[in-house]
């Protein structure tokens, strides 16, 4: 093809002009496409424009991680349907802003070692106005522990006299420990002392649900809006799946002259903290995360920033499954004294708000009168490489190995995963000599290999359950389902049945000392960090309460000062 | 044309019993299952769960239950959502997906023949060098860098103009799909641009472009039905399996823009191992697919009448 194409001016002009018109019609045809596409998908829902803050309304526009998987308060599990529930159902007793027990439905209550009985106000109401009595209580609760809820916190109730029994389908429902004495008093016969009962009513299984509404609802009870009853200081009153939650002021709550916002409305379900931030930027949300990248703009922006320690703690686990190394007692030693918590907290995550770990019970358990951590100092093992590797020359020995086979850590797709095991495989590499294999998986799977043994050390961790050190002391005990490194020593099963049963404070505390010492010199993990959090609040918004124990982050004393 | 389109029916119908089945085999491979959680429960807590949603039956028998239920459109009911219906979800969402994908797919065809068709108009040209430059920067660069930039640009839009010009997230109005669409349509866009490119270019040096020229026939006639019409048979091509790439394929940008569109459920029940989602999202993606193709070759047939469907 030697001749060129006729490409001449005149040609390319009239074409262009074509170009020009096809282009014109196109934006218009765009623009009175996407006008029908928006009147159609009206039919979908989905977010209005709003600002964070709107004074005049009275309205707080906040963003949820991810939207709640349903609101069966016997069902969920989750800290996400944990928070929502907090605020729209109210249980016998309630976390103060202070963490304190507080009276809920309950006005007062009375737990001796074999019973607990709670005198419920005559006031509370669910939200179609009709009392809170205590035939609702004993209806949730037995359907919590009924066989055909296949609740995943039934053990929770375990301290109920038959509960166990009913759960494992070996007795009828109706024989559960709990009766309603007339209206307003609830009797729990307990099956042993339970020092930390009261503790308990604050968690979601034991709110009440009303056996007419329930049944109403034919099986879909919590799925949408108008599938709940409400009797928290907050209804919701719409909520669109994957898009919008808003909750509305209750006007039958008992309480509800401490409610100063009229509407929370969670308009936003995103994980994503680049996104997030970026609505906090834009005024459109009041509360938002940071993390590492972001930080750095909200210093320099001079942003009032929150730190929040979540309560859980990280750490390391060694599998005790015959024919794994990690058996050893002097391979475990070598390996928590060449593990610096300092440097992982401060020079791999390198974000305020996480503290070392030192031990398996966080610092805010309380103790006897103060800080548990205060009175039971954790004996802090420092990074000691000579004395790591006389460890290892001693673990070699007693296995009869020349060299130690690759180790597996196991680890998930978290945030943080890869930075932190790549620390740990260059920290053992370079200290000991070992060879760490890398396993890395989704969630899920992270848990199922867990669970079967399949790993040698797994980076995992525990969220409390309630605000008493047994929820972490019970961790290793050999009975635990959640020991899935099967770590066995009778001494600490023996110290937690003690834990479980004492009423007195101080033998109760003095074993968790106990037990704090044989999980750092017999250790079945190696503690890693407590984790926090660091967000920005709107300076407005006032009275945000986060906790560890109860439900987190807590709107429902927030007010809204100035414009 | 009819015995066609059954013809290519069927074999669609055969292709998603496939997936269905290949999808089913795989999840169950996986190590760990929907109700394996945080915290560990107890065997008898377990067996409950699992006599729950009939996972205590044989695989053998979980199979032909399933595609009992698949054959009566019956997906079951999620297992993190735990009291709603997989049809459910996918009635409510897909139709955000779809919106979404829609607007991008537009987006990027038209875009993708206007600029393919300006710059062989002027190849080697300065526009044509500086149109080719931000297309091999579509192609190669993510959509998730293009998501998190947009966003930034309408922040810094908004902080510029001091009130909000458009939402910077969210879904519901036509100022919540406009940036969206454009980033989730950007890769094809530039795609289709180079497609056109190249084919235009084709035709410019074709033996019937020069007799409609030696003929005498007006530029504009020569340039929309003998060039432009010829050259967007590749592009209608690529069109369907794209439409399907770019509805399946919006988790990143839902995600950033927080639109709750299919794709966010569609991902997270692979990371959830939520059987029920997985197995209603990927048969109903499948089949969209394998719609879109059949569509797209019957569409063949009326763009160039050279095309037989036989």
């Amino acid at each position: 093809m030697t001749d060129r194409p006729a490409n001449d001016d005149g040609f390319n002009r009239s074409a262009g002009r074509q170009l020009l018109l096809i282009a014109v019609v196109s934006v218009i045809g765009i623009v009175l496409l996407m006008l029908g596409l928006s009147w159609a998908s009206g039919l979908a829902g989905g977010t209005r424009v709003s600002k964070g803050i709107d004074a005049a309304t009275g309205t707080v526009t906040l963003a949820l991680a991810d939207e709640p998987p349903q609101l069966d308060s016997t069902r969920s599990t989750d800290t996400i349907s944990s928070m929502v529930l907090g605020h729209v159902t109210e249980g016998l007793i309630r976390n103060g802003e202070g963490g304190e027990l507080t009276p809920g439905v309950a006005e007062r209550w009375k737990i001796t070692d074999t019973s607990a009985t709670f005198w419920l106000r005559a006031d509370a109401r669910w939200s179609d106005g009709k009392p809170v009595t205590a035939h609702d209580f004993v209806f949730a609760w037995r359907k919590a522990v009924d066989p055909k809820t296949a609740s995943e916190y039934a053990t929770i109730l375990f301290a109920i006299k038959n509960a166990e029994a009913i759960n494992k389908g070996r007795a009828p429902i109706s024989s559960l420990g709990v009766q309603a004495l007339g209206d307003n008093v609830l009797r729990v016969e307990l099956v042993r002392p339970v020092p930390y009962f009261a503790k308990l009513m604050v968690f979601s299984t034991f709110r009440p649900i009303r056996e007419d509404f329930f049944n109403a609802t034919a099986g879909r009870y919590g799925a949408d809006a108008d599938m709940l009853l409400y009797n928290g200081p907050f209804t919701i009153t719409r909520w669109v799946h994957g898009a919008q939650l808003r909750m509305e002021k209750n006007p039958y709550y008992w309480d509800k002259d401490r409610v100063k916002v009229k509407v929370l409305d969670f308009a936003y379900f995103s994980s994503d903290p680049n996104a997030l931030i970026n609505l906090y930027k834009d005024g459109k949300i009041a509360v938002a995360g940071l993390n590492q990248e972001n930080l750095n703009e909200a210093l320099v922006k001079r942003w009032p920033i929150n730190r929040f320690q979540r309560g859980a703690v990280f750490y390391m686990e060694f599998n005790h499954r015959k024919d794994r190394p990690t058996t050893n007692l002097h391979l475990r030693r070598a390996i928590q004294l060449v593990i610096d918590p300092d440097e992982v907290v401060y020079r791999v995550i390198k974000l305020p708000g996480n503290l070392p770990g030192r031990s398996l019970f966080p610092v805010w358990l309380d103790g006897n009168q103060g800080k548990f951590r205060e009175e039971y100092p954790a004996t802090q093992v420092l990074p000691n490489a000579v004395e790591a590797r006389r460890q290892l020359a001693l673990a070699k020995k007693e296995l009869g190995l020349e060299t130690l086979p690759p180790l597996t850590l196991l680890s998930d797709d978290g945030a943080l995963g890869d930075k932190m095991t790549e620390y740990f495989q260059e920290t053992l590499r370079r200290e000991l000599g070992l060879t760490i294999r890398i396993d890395k998986q989704i969630f899920k799977q992270r848990l199922a290999k867990m669970s079967a043994g399949d790993f040698d050390l797994v980076l995992g961790g525990w969220n409390p359950d309630y605000p008493d050190p047994l929820t972490f002391a019970d961790l290793f005990a050999s009975w635990n389902s959640n020991n899935r490194g099967r770590y066995n020593n009778p001494r600490l099963d023996q110290l937690v049945a003690v834990a479980q049963t004492s009423t007195d404070v101080q033998t109760r505390m003095d074993t968790f000392g106990e037990i704090q010492r044989i999980l750092i010199e017999d250790p079945p993990m190696v503690p890693i960090y407590e984790p926090g959090v660091v967000y920005v609040v709107d300076p407005r918004l006032q009275g945000v309460v986060r906790r560890v124990a109860g439900f987190d982050p807590d709107y429902t004393n927030v007010s809204i000062v100035g414009k | 044309m009819w015995r066609y389109t059954i013809k290519r029916l069927i074999q669609g119908v055969v292709t998603v019993w496939f997936i269905a089945t290949a999808t089913f085999l795989a999840m169950h491979a996986v190590p760990g299952d929907p109700m394996s959680g945080d915290r560990a429960v107890t065997p008898e807590i377990r067996k409950n769960l699992e006599a729950k949603y009939g996972l205590d039956k044989p695989l053998a028998q979980q199979y032909v239950i399933y595609l009992g239920n698949l054959a009566r459109g019956d997906f079951g009911i999620s297992f993190t959502q735990q009291n709603r219906e997989v049809n459910d979800i996918i009635r409510e969402h897909f139709p955000v997906s779809a919106t979404l994908g829609i607007l991008a797919i537009v987006f990027a065809s038209l875009g993708g023949i206007l600029w393919g068709a300006l710059t062989a108009l002027y190849r080697n040209k300065l526009p044509d060098i500086l149109i080719m430059f931000f297309v091999i920067l579509g192609i190669s660069v993510p959509s998730f860098v293009f998501a998190a930039l947009g966003q930034l640009a309408l922040v810094k839009l908004n902080d510029f103009l001091g009130f909000s010009l458009l939402p910077v997230a969210g879904w519901g109005t036509v100022s919540h799909m406009l940036v969206p669409s454009l980033v989730l349509g950007l890769g094809t866009m530039a795609y289709l641009t180079r497609l056109m490119r190249s084919s235009m270019l084709e035709i410019i040096n074709s033996d019937y472009l020069r007799t409609a020229k030696a003929k005498g026939l007006p530029a504009t006639r020569i340039f929309t039905r003998h060039q432009l019409r010829n050259a967007i048979l590749p592009v209608v091509t690529v069109l369907g399996p794209s439409i399907a790439g770019i509805t399946t394929g919006s988790f990143v940008v839902e995600s950033v823009f927080a639109i709750p569109g299919l794709g966010r459920y569609f991902v997270q029940a692979v990371q959830q191992l939520d059987y029920t989602v997985i197995m209603g999202t990927t048969v109903f993606f499948g089949s969209f697919l394998v719609l879109m193709v059949i569509l797209v070759d019957l569409l063949y047939g009326f763009i160039d009448p050279r095309v037989r469907l036989e």
